[in-house]
């Protein structure tokens, strides 16, 4: 039983440690054509507009609520010290260093990320990727990288208006329906938030972004190509990539506290 | 180009036990054989997508497994190769895909890719088409689209996996005729990979057919179809029983049936 049980982890620590060489061996291979990637910029330029602004309203309709939540519970808890005229500053700083950048991800994971790897599973089950190669261009270069590129340009780009419209949110319950006075709201933020802090929340928007696109490439680039595993590629992303900016957060977080 | 001694396998499995074949410059010759004995495999090993395991693929003097990826790349501008479904860029329109290859390629002035990809879709019949996306094209549309995408850049050798699965009569007529009549108008040399042994006889220059990892019979068309070995009488007249056996393999009927009991 015991060594079953050892035999099995040993077999998935093996399998895990073969897939973070896989990953790290294409994002190296990523990282190669960047700078000849960038000289078509246009191909870029359209994947930012697919993986970003098509997911402008749930961003954007997401960081209201947060938003608004933050502004309710935030006033309960500062009520009870009295201090809710604090309530701008705990907002700004809870959706900038935090809930911006990690919702964020999550959003996009779940958006954008699964419709990047389903678009490339499907395009390898449909030999698409396969005829490229034979037209001997380079999926690589001319599919994959424009739509990581694309993903990583978008990602901090969405965390701010994310934060942004969450502190909209977070005013409109807090000053218009909970009473905090405007001026209070404002200042205490003003003095609040330090430069760090928003370097902090770019930081992890990017670092997300970059994490999140290559999943979501990298799953759909190697799918198997069937329905299933399509699906199962689409799966993937969203749940490799929750866990890992999760495990991304705390460790930034730790590192520049 | 020719291939001799391949030798290839998939976890352990034999597909190729030593295949030896030559495709002279000009012709069309068709690769027939039952389903799921490597056709697809032989031609991904000539145009370099695998490697054999042992074994000489040479296209015009080159050795494939020689090549690197530069030099495969390189190998591949000279080849076109229409896919089962044609595998057309689905978000491109019918123009885009056939410029894509140019566009890719060369540096061409957009009004000469022009007139360059409009001469392509006329010789396939589809210019007035070049607005549709995929998803709005027939199946023969789509691989008449994929023909023309597959010359635009002017190879020399034109691989054909299964063109005529799924099409209609008339899409079939038009396809055969275009695969003749563009490798003698171009100047082309033509592969044809299907096991549609009526239609591939009218007009293949020479044909081989594969089975068991081998060819068992290379010839003219009109050869094989009167041929006497059982093996090549049983695809040749689609026969339901002979060497390659109408049941899969299994344990005895009814020893079976008793097991479940």
């Amino acid at each position: 039983m015991l060594a079953s049980l050892s035999r099995e982890l040993l077999h998935n620590l093996r399998t895990a440690l073969q897939a973070l060489g896989a990953y790290t061996f294409f994002f190296m291979r990523l990282l190669k054509e960047v700078p000849r990637a960038l000289l078509r910029f246009s191909l870029i330029v359209e994947q930012v507009h697919n993986a970003g602004a098509l997911s402008l309203v749930i961003i954007m309709l997401s960081g209201l609520f947060v938003g608004m939540v933050l502004g309710l519970q935030g006033f309960d808890l500062l009520e009870r010290f009295g201090s809710e005229e604090s309530l701008g500053s705990a907002a700004a700083l809870g959706l900038l260093k935090e809930l911006g950048p990690v919702v964020t991800a999550l959003l996009f994971a779940g958006r954008a990320g699964t419709a990047l790897a389903s678009e490339l599973g499907l395009m390898r089950a449909t030999d698409q990727l396969a005829a490229m190669e034979m037209m001997a261009v380079d999926p690589v270069r001319r599919v994959v990288m424009p739509r990581f590129l694309g993903g990583v340009l978008s990602m901090p780009l969405l965390a701010a208006i994310f934060s942004m419209i969450g502190i909209f949110g977070a005013q409109l319950v807090g000053v218009q329906l909970m009473g905090v006075d405007t001026g209070q709201f404002w200042s205490q933020m003003r003095s609040a938030v330090e430069f760090g802090d928003v370097l902090e929340g770019v930081v992890k928007s990017c670092v997300f972004g970059v994490a999140c696109s290559l999943i979501a490439v990298y799953e759909g680039y190697h799918s198997v190509p069937t329905a299933e595993g399509v699906g199962r590629a689409t799966t993937r992303t969203v749940v490799i990539s929750s866990v890992v900016v999760l495990l991304l957060d705390y460790m930034l977080t730790a590192a520049m506290l | 180009m020719r291939v001799r001694g391949l030798h290839y396998s998939v976890s352990q499995r034999p597909i190729f036990a030593g295949v030896d074949l030559d495709i002279e410059r000009g012709s069309v010759t068709a690769v027939m054989g039952p389903s799921g004995t490597g056709k697809t495999t032989l031609l991904r090993l000539i145009t370099g997508q695998l490697m054999a395991d042992r074994g000489l693929v040479e296209v015009e003097g080159q050795d494939v497994a020689g090549l690197r990826r530069d030099g495969i790349y390189r190998m591949r501008r000279r080849m076109g190769m229409l896919f089962q479904n044609g595998a057309l860029l689905t978000d491109l329109d019918v123009y885009e895909n056939v410029a894509f290859p140019l566009r890719e390629h060369t540096r061409l002035p957009e009004r000469l890719l022009r007139h360059v990809v409009l001469a392509k879709l006329q010789a396939v019949g589809l210019r007035g088409a070049c607005r549709l996306m995929p998803a709005e094209l027939s199946g023969g549309m789509a691989r008449r689209v994929a023909i023309a995408r597959a010359i635009v850049t002017d190879p020399q050798l034109l691989i054909y996996d299964e063109p005529f699965v799924g099409l209609d009569p008339i899409s079939l007529g038009i396809v055969l005729r275009l695969i003749r009549l563009l490798n003698d108008t171009l100047g082309l040399t033509s592969i044809v990979v299907s096991h549609d042994v009526h239609d591939l006889s009218a007009f293949a220059d020479f044909s081989y057919l594969l089975s068991g990892g081998l060819v068992i019979a290379a010839g003219p068309p009109s050869a094989l179809a009167t041929d006497t070995r059982e093996e090549v009488r049983q695809f040749m007249h689609g026969l339901p029983d002979g060497p390659v056996p109408f049941h899969y393999p299994a344990p005895d009927y009814l020893e079976q049936l008793r097991q479940l009991r």
